[in-house]
């Protein structure tokens, strides 16, 4: 395909050059700060809607690809571009660029390195979600790590210490095994071709016999599943939660947990088809597990950011036992569910900030009655509350539904294992909500509240907005999604075909329906 | 079929209403919202009149919106149709649902949340309309759902008081453990078509190829679908929230609790009646479970003392009829009972309304009684719906209720024991309604005196919805009289939905007669025992005191008590452990445990965890561009 422009680029690198501008005026300008970040944020998002423009829905491969030599010893390449799996996660992630920083005006302490990590991050997580060389992408893994540190340990709450240790060391350990994966890939990849490549398309095509697959597959597999965070790898997830600053709360849950599952998706499952298909019973298992035991926690949670925080456990379950039931609805509606989550979820603790920076309290005993005092601002929250719980006509639905649909072909009893998740989801929320928005306004520092003003309207209302849209209109979204993700079921299917010790049970029902 | 982009309309009005309201509501006040909402409504209904009259004769209208989910081969379209059976639901939702809009405008008006009220209204009639008018099964359940928002938003509308919203949650979270049902069904339902390559959730599609299915995929596909139905039509064991549901304001209980939500469970079935028809297990279970609940429920309501609850429980008992008659095969009969109790039923409600209101908010019968020259037109009224739900001859309930009965006995899935059943619930039902109707309206006052002076007969626009539902409760039925009589001419308007579906039960005029006889016999000792336990004057007073052998009932069996035993506290409790003692003392602990031990064992590992993390990651490059450079000059 060749060169094509610089639209990636520009989208990707926007925000760091927004970063050096933050790191160049002076530092008790904090309005002109928040200002010039909000600008770069809304500029990179803007650009960003060109890439819907430019996309072409009809095709596979990897679009708007740009490459350039980097270190042409190692064969290491700036190769960047978008197909439609990493497509709507930019987009994603663009989104809530200026979100997350209007969520950050009433950020008084070191506003401008504030500013500075969040650009930062932003550039690093772009930067993950196009990268298509090996190398590259691990840089920017690495890249988005510090400013989440540093948000978590300068802005976060009393243990953050301990909280931004635990999610670096968790983190760390897992991207490791990652790295290790990948320089061997590239030296097997020597091996075989004779030249020197981090390349993933042309990895893609190394086909590794089973063995070296095993070891490379959960080598990938450990990273992003801490990164999901699949169970029992979840507990650095509450403690980052419940210390991060809103923003990063945001940014974690919408964008960082989907580096793991999106991860799965670009490099664990296509790389390593054969180990895929024979880990995916295991993994599948976790994932269901995950979705009853982050949903039970979550019922019994006092704090609202540790609530919402094991709920992630329970959907992120979701999007993971979709992608690995490895057929189109399950995968697309884990690849649609991630967009859902980030929005509902991200919105959730955008809510549970609103909420705190009124209060300075975050825990249900200490709410009750907000309805009387906050009419609009519950009325947001009984939107994205519903949105959570999948509520028909609402985004989370379309998702899981989906995932429920390509679970239940493959096998119909974890499918309802996974769907008690649905009912337990309305019990833990609903309970939530009840306890924090209905009820009398008994406590006198509730009686004062102001409803949101415009600065909050402005965060909630295009999530909201998308929220519906993307429940009652799901057809753009999935249509762009769909030729990139048949893809890698084609490709997993032809080695199920090749592999029928491994999957004997499913492939009676695996061939017939994956046809398009 | 025909196309009608009409048909959209119907629903989305509705919606543009609850919108308008609101994001504007607030800025033309209370009174407009009012009048808005019952427009939106009217127009729907003068829509539909319109549908029946273009309605091809044996054929459907469609209308195609958007391709809504699509992941091949799986798709659902926003899409919408109508038929014989379609238009019936149309009448009652949008027909009896505008005349409680209406009725809400005098009940709701002095109410501060009345914009908020008429908006969650006007969204639950457009949820329920695309509920009746999907065309697929996966819309119809969006519908399904989104009444039960509407129902748990209805329910806590009284959001300060716990109560209200405690109902609110039980009743949402009961249809969500029934939708769970529902949901593993419609998946089941296109994975097993699917496998005899038919790809869709399309109903009409459906229809045409469901005999593809094997006996066994079709039971448990039933089975799955009705347990979905249990929860929204409250029957056994799901029929719990329905009575807190009275916790809501009351025309919501007449239009959600009575009327049309709750029989959404019956429309599903009759919807999908080629389905059910291929189970005949399925349906023994059904025209059990029916029976049973009709029977369980009615004994329930004998012993309650709040007005609604008994109508309540009344509804519990109607519902069991309608599923009854599902169970039997008689998929018309149930729809012609929906059809009809939607009207005497909301006639119920909203007299208990207007009682309630003018007593100002009491609910209690004993502290009733003698209302009848207060509220003359109340009074008038709800004896004709106490009357056509008891089966008195010639009220609707009395067409509707007779063909059940009589599908139970002489149709080819009745039996005796259904049959008797039924009939003694009829009896009991007279007894129930009559014993709530003389402890209201006859006997002496025992209104305390206080509030005497200020008991008035409801406004004009409370009580014309009254005499209009009143008006159906006689002649609803008539559409439905059975052979000997003139005829129905609802078995020929529902004839090309159901088709040959229900087989004509068998036997002689002679019997049906009979057995009609011995319905009405045993209605008729209801009333009497209600009369003289409660009628006569001086005998109300003494009859009220608590009889120890009907705590039971009063008590309603304890089955709240029993569930929360068996179900509630255990998964709390686990969830308890998992998150107060598992999660943070184990599964973390593992993690921690690992770290400290590394933390000890090295300095440059403590060292590592000083806090200073560009270290770590100067290190962790080194490290990695070292181990490359190994490794590539290999």
């Amino acid at each position: 395909m060749g060169i094509v422009g610089g639209d990636l680029s520009v989208m990707v690198f926007l925000p760091a050059v927004g970063a050096l501008v933050v790191l160049l005026m002076a530092r008790g300008m904090t309005g002109a700060l928040l200002k010039t970040a909000l600008a770069f944020t809304l500029l990179t998002f803007l650009w960003s809607l060109r890439l819907l423009w430019r996309f072409d829905p009809a095709l596979a491969g990897m679009q708007l690809v740009e490459r350039y030599g980097w270190i042409p010893g190692f064969g290491i390449e700036y190769h960047v571009g978008v197909d439609g799996i990493s497509l709507f996660l930019v987009l994603l992630t663009t989104l809530l660029g200026p979100i997350v920083i209007l969520a950050s005006w009433t950020i008084s302490e070191r506003i401008k390195e504030y500013l500075f990590f969040m650009l930062v991050l932003e550039t690093g997580m772009l930067g993950a979600f196009v990268a298509l060389d090996l190398f590259l992408f691990y840089v920017f893994w690495e890249v988005m790590l510090v400013p989440m540190y540093f948000l978590i340990g300068v802005w976060g709450g009393p243990r953050r210490i301990y909280a931004a240790l635990k999610f670096v060391l968790y983190t760390m350990a897992g991207s490791l095994l990652m790295l290790i994966a990948i320089i061997y890939l590239a030296a097997r990849h020597y091996e075989v071709a004779q030249t020197l490549t981090f390349d993933l398309l042309r990895i893609y095509q190394l086909s590794l016999p089973y063995e070296e697959q095993w070891w490379l597959f959960w080598a990938f597999a450990l990273s992003f599943a801490i990164k999901v965070p699949l169970f029992p790898l979840h507990t650095w997830l509450p403690d980052a939660h419940v210390e991060a600053p809103t923003a990063g709360s945001v940014i974690l849950a919408a964008i960082l947990l989907k580096m793991g599952t999106y991860g799965f998706l670009r490099f664990a499952i296509p790389l390593f088809p054969e180990a895929t298909l024979a880990a995916a019973p295991a993994i599948s298992a976790l994932a269901v597990i995950g979705i009853i035991y982050g949903a039970l926690v979550a019922m019994m949670q006092a704090d609202l950011k540790k609530l919402v925080a094991y709920s992630s456990v329970s959907h992120l379950g979701f999007v993971v036992l979709g992608l690995f039931v490895l057929n189109l609805q399950g995968m697309e509606g884990a690849l649609y569910q991630m967009l859902n989550h980030g929005l509902s979820t991200g919105a959730l603790f955008l809510i549970v900030g609103m909420i705190y920076e009124r209060r300075h309290t975050r825990m249900i005993e200490d709410f009750g009655g907000l309805w009387r005092q906050l009419p609009v601002f519950s009325a947001c929250f009984l939107v994205v509350t519903l949105s959570s719980i999948g509520l028909p006509g609402l985004n989370g639905f379309v998702g899981e539904f989906l995932i429920l649909l390509g679970v239940f072909k493959n096998s119909p009893w974890w499918a309802a294992a996974a769907a008690t998740g649905v009912v337990l989801g309305a019990v833990y929320m609903l309970w939530m909500f009840r306890r924090v928005v209905f009820g009398p306004l008994s406590r006198p520092e509730n009686q004062k509240l102001k409803d949101v003003d415009l600065r909050e309207m402005a965060i909630l209302a295009p999530i909201l907005a998308l929220i519906v849209f993307m429940g009652v209109y799901p057809k753009p979204f999935l249509a762009r999604m769909k030729a990139s993700v048949a893809q890698v079921v084609e490709r997993l299917d032809s080695k199920r075909e090749a592999l029928p010790l491994v999957v004997e049970g499913r492939k009676e029902t695996g061939s017939k329906a994956d046809g398009n | 079929m025909e196309n009608l982009i009409l048909l959209r309309f119907i629903p989305l009005i509705p919606l543009f209403g609850a919108g308008l309201n609101i994001f504007f509501g607030s800025r033309w006040g209370r009174k407009n919202a009012g009048l808005l909402a019952c427009a939106a409504v009217g127009l729907s209904f003068l829509l539909s009149l319109w549908v029946i009259a273009a309605l091809p004769e044996a054929g459907s209208l469609k209308d195609t919106v958007f391709i809504w989910i699509e992941s091949e081969p799986f798709r659902a379209d926003f899409s919408f149709r109508a038929d014989a059976l379609t238009v019936v639901m149309l009448l009652v939702v949008t027909g009896v649902g505008l005349l409680i809009h209406i009725y809400s405008l005098g009940y709701m008006g002095h109410d501060e949340g009345m914009i908020r009220y008429f908006a969650y209204l006007n969204l639950f009639v457009f949820f329920m309309l695309v509920l009746v008018m999907a065309d697929n099964l996966l819309l119809l359940f969006v519908g399904w759902e989104g009444v039960g928002l509407c129902s748990y938003l209805l329910i806590g509308f009284w959001h300060h008081d716990h109560t209200n919203t405690i109902a609110g949650n039980k009743a949402f979270v009961v249809n969500r453990i029934g939708d769970f049902g529902f949901l593993l069904g419609i998946l089941l339902l296109f994975w097993a078509m699917g496998r005899h390559g038919v790809w869709t959730l399309d109903l009409w599609e459906l229809k045409a190829s469901a005999h593809v299915l094997s006996p066994e995929q079709a039971l448990l596909i039933t089975l799955l679908l009705f347990f979905g139905a249990t929860g929204k039509s409250a029957q056994i064991p799901l029929y719990v929230w329905l009575p807190d549901a009275m916790q809501g304001p009351t025309p919501v209980s007449a239009l959600i609790h009575a009327a049309t939500m709750v029989t959404a469970g019956v429309y599903m079935t009759a919807r999908l009646y080629f389905l059910f028809s291929m189970a005949p297990v399925t349906l023994a279970v059904i025209a059990t479970v029916g029976a049973l609940t009709a029977f369980f429920a009615a004994t329930i309501a004998l012993a309650q003392n709040d007005i609604k609850r008994v109508l309540a429980y009344s509804t519990v008992s109607q519902l069991g009829y309608m599923f009854l008659a599902v169970g039997v095969g008689a998929f018309g009969a149930a729809i012609f009972h929906l059809f009809t109790h939607a009207f005497f039923k909301a006639c119920l409600f909203l007299g208990a309304g207007s009682v309630i209101h003018s007593l100002e908010g009491e609910q209690d019968i004993r502290n009733m009684g003698g209302l009848r020259s207060y509220l003359p037109t109340t009074y008038w009224t709800y004896l004709i719906a106490a009357l056509a739900i008891s089966g008195a001859p010639l009220t609707a309930g009395f067409f509707s209720k007779d063909l059940i009965l009589w599908q139970a006995f002489a149709g080819t899935r009745g039996s005796m024991w259904l049959w008797f059943l039924a009939w003694l619930t009829a009896g009991l039902t007279a007894f129930y309604m009559f014993r709530q109707f003389f402890l209201v309206f006859h006997g002496p006052c025992r209104v305390k005196e206080s509030a005497r002076a200020h008991i008035h007969e409801s406004p004009r626009v409370m009580t014309m919805p009254l005499v209009l539902l009143a008006f159906g409760a006689v002649f609803a039925g008539w559409v439905g009289a059975p052979e000997f009589l003139w005829g129905s001419r609802w078995d020929r308007w529902l004839e090309p939905v159901f088709g040959g579906a229900v087989e004509p039960a068998h036997g002689e005029p002679f019997q049906e007669l009979f057995l009609m006889g011995l319905t009405l016999a045993v209605a008729a000792v209801g009333f009497v025992l209600a009369y003289l336990g409660y009628g006569r004057a001086g005998r109300a007073l003494e009859s009220l005191r608590p009889a120890p052998g009907l705590s039971l009932l009063a008590n309603k069996y304890y089955v709240d008590e029993i569930y929360d035993f068996v179900f509630v506290r255990p998964l709390t409790r686990s969830a308890g452990w998992l998150a107060g003692s598992f999660d943070p003392k184990f599964i973390d602990a593992i993690v921690n445990g690992v770290a400290d031990r590394v933390r000890g064992s090295s300095l440059f590992w403590r060292r590592l965890q000083s806090g200073n993390v560009q270290h770590y990651l100067f290190g962790f490059l080194a490290g990695t561009l070292l181990i490359l450079a190994y490794y590539l000059s290999q």
